[in-house]
């Protein structure tokens, strides 16, 4: 079933639709070593779909080549059903897809107010002219966009570090805030690479709420990078597995877990 | 006790993101312009406008423009005194070329074609950063500079390569030339620092000074949330080279009155400028202002204390004032790296909590 083009309901209720985004046999190399090999996967619209996959398996280079960043030597992105263009990573922030990072990348020199207004600059329009002039549609521009920023506070519950310069926060609200500033973009495609790396339980189930309720509620579709394992498994709809650049294993998370492919690459193979 | 947020209830986002949120903060504002305009202009004389407000004013508008780009999209450029040069040159040709034109839509037009230059020499930007960019933007110095001495074009072929500004009005009020009173001159040049000053405000504060400010504090995550790079930076280099050459205009015409292009816009020029704008704050508009101040105003301080209280030679005082100044601008960095508008925002963070220490 998972297999066809139609939308199908979640045992939670949630509708997941056809593939958003296709990548098919991408293959991606710097100079001699082969970063990606041959990889095909896709990503159905409303759907948690999880990589894992062990250190330098290519997982963070799957999620720079949707991004943009680096354009495989192989392979073609469909992206709604259309083939994408080489693209620049701005462009295809304008497309609707959004990201956080493995490090922290946030804006260090502004607040937390200003770091998640950022996200909304790919909706902000008016020209030189109205921005200097600023009374006007400027102005007004601002402030419907704040409306939206402060919806994002509110759902992420940091309301009393707004104005907080982000270099002076802890590292699971710069986690955060981080988040924050991918979903003001109201992004249809969220990339998420490592989102709770480096956290504690606290901090992680927070995060995992948060990931849950932005698909729930905003219906955006989620791409992330994670390792632990448990969180994987609990939260994601379906789980692409990379070992080596290559795709050992894709599937619901319980087939996925029973794979021999899979748990060879975790736990090693026996030599004798 | 006065110095407070509490009970100055912000209700709308507007409110809430205004340049002075406190209120006090507003009045002091508001009381700054009514004597910059209604109580100076009647007791300026030529020492006062000469040497300490014009200079500062005309200082100020190059500060904002390369903060704008230094400091707010994080590109440095030492090609400052060129910039001012191309805004001198292009103001001198306008003014002999055009006498009738105001002096208002000659000066704005200087800082448009510096605009222009500035965002040829801001070109190399897209490919490289930091120090190597410096360094590629003193090209843009050499290069005016040599260019505005080597053709006679540009000085009209006067014979001693000066140009000299004539006398020009604004409604009626000659600001410019060797009579032009002191209140003019100055009063020209206080309604576009206010303005220009306004003009930075509101670029820094929406859309656009974001992306700036995005750009420079990490220009991966800027592009990944849809800023495009190029447009940025170069926009960051017209609207900075833009102010620039609208102080140099005024620098030549206001100012000084004639200059001699090596000389009065040499590589000094762009130092001077950069230390300005380190010295009093990078990214802030009120750093700008800080570090003109501090920078025009400590040399006529030192000068007056040493030759006129202590009797000091003038040759003496004059080394002395560069030890002193250098000397100030290391205390300065070691205890604040981010410039005087730092400790201004410090000092500030403390008055709110006074007479209580938390």
């Amino acid at each position: 079933m998972k297999d066809s083009k139609d939308s199908y309901v979640t045992e939670d209720g949630r509708t997941i639709g056809p593939p958003m985004l296709e990548m098919k046999n991408i293959s991606l190399r710097f100079g001699g070593v082969t970063a990606i090999k041959d990889i095909t996967f896709d990503i159905r619209e409303g759907e948690i779909r999880a990589i894992i996959g062990p250190n330098g398996a290519g997982k963070s280079s799957m999620l720079n080549v949707i991004n943009g960043f680096y354009h495989p030597q192989e392979g073609e992105i469909f992206f709604h059903g259309e083939k994408r263009k080489p693209m620049k990573p701005y462009q295809i922030a304008h497309q609707g897809i959004a990201r956080t990072f493995q490090n922290i990348a946030l804006f260090k020199g502004m607040s937390t107010l200003d770091n998640i207004m950022t996200g909304r600059l790919t909706h902000m329009k008016t020209n030189l002219f109205w921005q200097a002039i600023w009374k006007g549609p400027a102005e007004r521009e601002e402030v419907e966009n704040r409306e939206v920023v402060e919806k994002v506070i509110d759902f992420l519950e940091i309301q009393a570090i707004r104005k907080t310069p982000v270099g002076a926060l802890p590292y699971g609200l710069q986690k955060r805030v981080e988040l924050g500033r991918a979903l003001a973009a109201q992004p249809k495609l969220l990339l998420l690479d490592e989102p709770m790396a480096g956290m504690n339980v606290e901090e992680k189930e927070d995060m995992s709420r948060f990931i849950l309720d932005v698909n729930d509620e905003f219906g955006t579709t989620i791409a992330l990078i994670e390792h632990d394992m448990g969180v994987v498994m609990d939260i994601s709809d379906r789980v692409v597995v990379m070992d080596y650049g290559a795709k050992i294993g894709d599937g619901t998370p319980d087939e996925v877990r029973n794979d021999q492919a899979v748990i060879d690459a975790y736990l090693g193979v026996a030599n004798d | 006790m006065f110095y407070r947020e509490a009970g100055d209830f912000k209700k709308t986002y507007v409110e809430d993101s205004q340049t002075f949120p406190l209120k006090l903060d507003r009045y002091g504002f508001y009381l700054l312009m009514a004597v910059a305009f209604g109580v100076i202009p009647f007791f300026i004389n030529d020492y006062w406008a000469n040497a300490i407000l014009i200079p500062f004013l005309v200082w100020s508008i190059a500060a904002l423009g390369l903060n704008i780009l230094g400091g707010y999209c994080g590109q440095i450029s030492l090609g400052s005194g060129g910039f001012m040069a191309v805004g001198a040159y292009t103001a001198y040709k306008l003014m002999t070329s055009f006498p009738d034109l105001n002096m208002f839509v000659i000066v704005l037009l200087s800082g448009g074609v510096t605009a222009m230059v500035g965002l040829i020499f801001g070109l190399p930007s897209l490919r490289i950063k930091g120090f190597y960019l410096a360094v590629a933007t003193l090209a843009a110095q050499f290069f005016l500079v040599w260019m505005f001495n080597k053709f006679g074009w540009f000085y009209n072929y006067s014979a001693s390569g000066q140009i000299t500004a004539p006398a020009r009005e604004v409604f009626g009020f000659e600001v410019t030339g060797a009579t032009a009173s002191a209140a003019a001159k100055y009063l020209f040049c206080l309604v576009l620092v206010v303005g220009l000053a306004w003009l930075a405000r509101n670029l820094t504060r929406g859309r656009i000074g974001r992306s700036w400010m995005a750009v420079r504090d990490m220009d991966i995550a800027a592009e990944i949330i849809g800023v495009n790079p190029f447009k940025t930076k170069l926009l960051a280099f017209a609207v900075s080279s833009f102010f620039i050459g609208v102080s140099g205009s005024l620098f030549f015409s206001v100012y000084l009155g004639a200059i001699e292009v090596g000389e009065a816009f040499g590589i000094q020029k762009s130092f001077l400028l950069l230390f300005m704008i380190i010295i009093g704050g990078l990214g802030t508009i009120f750093g700008s202002f800080i570090g003109a101040a501090f920078l025009v105003l400590m040399p006529v301080l030192l000068k007056n204390i040493m030759v006129n209280q202590l009797s000091f030679p003038i040759d003496i005082a004059a080394h002395m004032e560069f030890v002193l100044i250098g000397l100030f601008i290391m205390v300065t960095l070691i205890l604040e790296p981010r410039g005087i508008a730092q400790l201004w925002r410090f000092a500030k963070a403390k008055l709110r909590l006074w007479p209580f220490p938390h």
